[in-house]
């Protein structure tokens, strides 16, 4: 389930070696050239919106579309925030963004790993049952529930709520998926040694098995953030008042507004993108191994 | 989603027994602790998404609109087929599976094997560069490139513009706002599928070049006859998942272009989205999602035949 990536380390001597040595360096300069040529131009392609991004929410929306662009950050980020603010309270939006990707991913990663360890560890009536479900679960689209699930929500009165957005994707199949994957490499024996010990079930689920798999459940949790933050369609149609959208909501009013404000859309988008970025700094091997989930057996 | 449980199936077949010994060691001794763990999980899942899908199959057998609701029997299934947006919608997804995901994948192969040689510099800020794309939240990055595709003084006009090319109507040319969309999904995933091939590339031993070094094979024979056919369950694990998030294509259309211009770009979820939250068709949306339960089935069924395929 760890998938090394990014990070350098081992990676770096996993590359496949060169294959002569002593090539001569002028075919050698030919050779190569075109590969950093290649590399060069998708990292300016991948960088190139980020940049704009960046220089586009410090200008004003009517210096982003002169001839020539603006290449450097200007100087209106504070009034681009200050409008932003006032337009769709964009501190709050953030907040509830926060608290809601938060609240989500805390009980969706209890409830995961959880039943991942459940699974992967016990025999019980029903195993069967559930991890089909799970299965299925995983291989249908979301989509399908939109309608029976708004229903729902609208009959329980639960629309307009964060309950809404929350509590409906608690069990996520993936998660859970991933968590049992995970909890089938556990080393029995720890667990073995634990009860022999005399401690309990619970004592050895939370002193042993939950130490020893903190970076899957790290990565677990990183996956689940991401997937609350991202959400758009469905928080898109259980909320309806402003005061209570998340960021992609309130990106998506934005642009619907008759008068358009370009520089304060890119900023929010940066906003937006911005805590995944600064997760992605800090945790990026658990960050990449989250969300390629499943992906390569490391 | 489908496909991480093929390729993780695999890592099952070379471990064989890891539920086994973990299972049955602890079997019969303990079995309640296990439901316990798992009640949760499975009290939520049969609220939340048993129930609904029951609903949303029986539902797409009546008639919603105007909230009445009748009994038409498989009346919405038959009006999938003669429906022009329906087409449309399955087209633009078609159009992304045969011509987006094949340009996405040879870019992310290329990419990877192109890092994977210990001979190329800054090989991790390279990597790290390309995969950024990947982490931009994804109505963010959507909205950047809206903004970036303005046809009137838009960056990427401007920017075509120092290249001599003329500027472009994006958003709102048939074909332009599709490859709009291409560019954008290709943006945004080619970093992410690279990684992933990367990982596999790195997976592949040693011993495997050398072999192929020491039988005289050259580079293209090397990559044909090793790389490929090791890479083969990790490629199809990209294709997979790509293919599945061609037909849930949503975000993206919607921010972009709105599925316009006239439906150019509509895909299947933002045209059930327009069906049930639009016109309220609940009945018609519940058929159009179940539309996509099946070709969803239809392509793990293909997929799982064809890992199982020795090469």
């Amino acid at each position: 389930m760890t998938t090394e990536l990014i990070v350098t380390g081992r990676a770096r001597r996993r590359g496949i070696p060169s294959r002569r040595r002593h090539e001569p360096l002028l075919r050698r300069i030919a050779l190569r050239s075109p590969v950093y040529l290649v590399l060069v131009v998708a990292s300016v392609l991948s960088l190139i919106p980020f940049a704009w991004m960046v220089i586009a929410s410090t200008h004003k929306t009517s210096d982003l579309f002169v001839t020539p662009l603006p290449l450097l950050p200007g100087g209106e980020f504070w009034q681009n925030l200050g409008r932003l603010q006032e337009s769709v309270g964009f501190g709050q939006v953030m907040i509830n963004s926060v608290l809601v990707a938060v609240l989500y991913t805390v009980f969706s990663s209890i409830i995961s790993v959880m039943c991942g360890y459940g699974l992967a560890t016990y025999r019980f009536r029903g195993r069967g049952v559930l991890m089909g479900v799970i299965l299925v679960t995983m291989m249908i689209p979301m989509q399908v529930l939109l309608v029976p699930l708004f229903q729902m929500m609208a009959s329980a009165g639960w629309i307009d709520s964060y309950q809404a957005l929350i509590i409906p994707f608690l069990a996520n199949a993936f998660g859970i998926f991933l968590m049992r994957q995970g909890f089938l490499d556990f080393p029995t024996t720890l667990i073995e040694a634990a009860r022999i010990d005399g401690a309990s079930e619970l004592r050895t689920f939370y002193r042993i098995v939950l130490p020893v798999a903190r970076p899957q459940i790290a990565a677990l949790i990183i996956y689940t953030f991401i997937s609350q933050w991202n959400s758009f369609i469905w928080p898109l149609l259980m909320l309806n008042s402003e005061d209570k959208y998340t960021i992609p909501v309130a990106l998506n009013t934005m642009i619907g507004l008759s008068r358009v404000d370009y520089s304060g859309l890119m900023l929010g988008s940066l906003l937006a993108t911005l805590p995944l970025f600064l997760l992605f700094l800090v945790f990026q091997k658990q960050f990449v191994a989250g969300l390629l989930g499943g992906a390569v057996k490391g | 989603m489908t496909a991480s449980l093929t390729v993780r199936e695999r890592g099952t077949r070379r471990a064989p027994g890891g539920t086994r010994t973990a299972g049955a060691r602890l079997a019969g001794r303990r079995q309640r602790p296990g439901l316990w763990f798992a009640l949760p999980a499975a009290a939520l899942l049969l609220i939340f998404f048993a129930y609904p899908l029951a609903t949303s199959l029986l539902q797409s057998f009546f008639s919603t609109k105007g909230g009445e609701s009748t009994f038409v029997g498989l009346d919405q299934y038959a009006r999938l087929f003669r429906d022009p947006l329906v087409l449309k919608s399955l087209g633009t997804a078609l159009l992304i599976l045969v011509v987006q995901v094949p340009i996405m994948i040879a870019l992310a192969v290329g990419l990877a094997y192109i890092l994977n040689q210990a001979w190329v510099r800054f090989r991790s800020g390279f990597r790290l560069i390309i995969f950024l794309p990947a982490i931009t939240t994804l109505v963010a990055y959507s909205v950047v490139f809206r903004v970036m595709m303005t046809t009137d003084g838009g960056a990427l006009n401007q920017i075509l513009g120092v290249f001599g090319a003329g500027p472009i109507d994006w958003l709102n040319n048939e074909w332009w706002a599709r490859v709009a969309v291409i560019a954008s999904i290709t943006w945004r995933w080619t970093g992410y599928n690279m990684v992933i091939i990367l990982a596999g590339l790195q997976a592949i031993p040693a011993e495997l070049y050398e072999a192929a070094r020491i039988d005289g094979a050259g580079r293209w024979q090397t990559f044909w006859h090793i790389v490929v056919p090791q890479l083969r369950p990790v490629l199809i694990f990209t294709i997979v998942t790509s293919t599945i998030g061609a037909l849930q294509l949503f975000d993206e259309n919607f921010i972009l272009t709105g599925g316009g211009p006239n439906n150019a770009t509509l895909t299947p979820v933002l045209y059930l989205y327009k069906v049930g939250f639009q016109q309220f068709d609940f009945g018609y949306a519940d058929a159009i999602a179940w539309m996509l339960v099946v070709l969803t089935a239809i392509i793990a069924v293909i997929q799982f035949r064809v890992l199982r395929e020795k090469p």
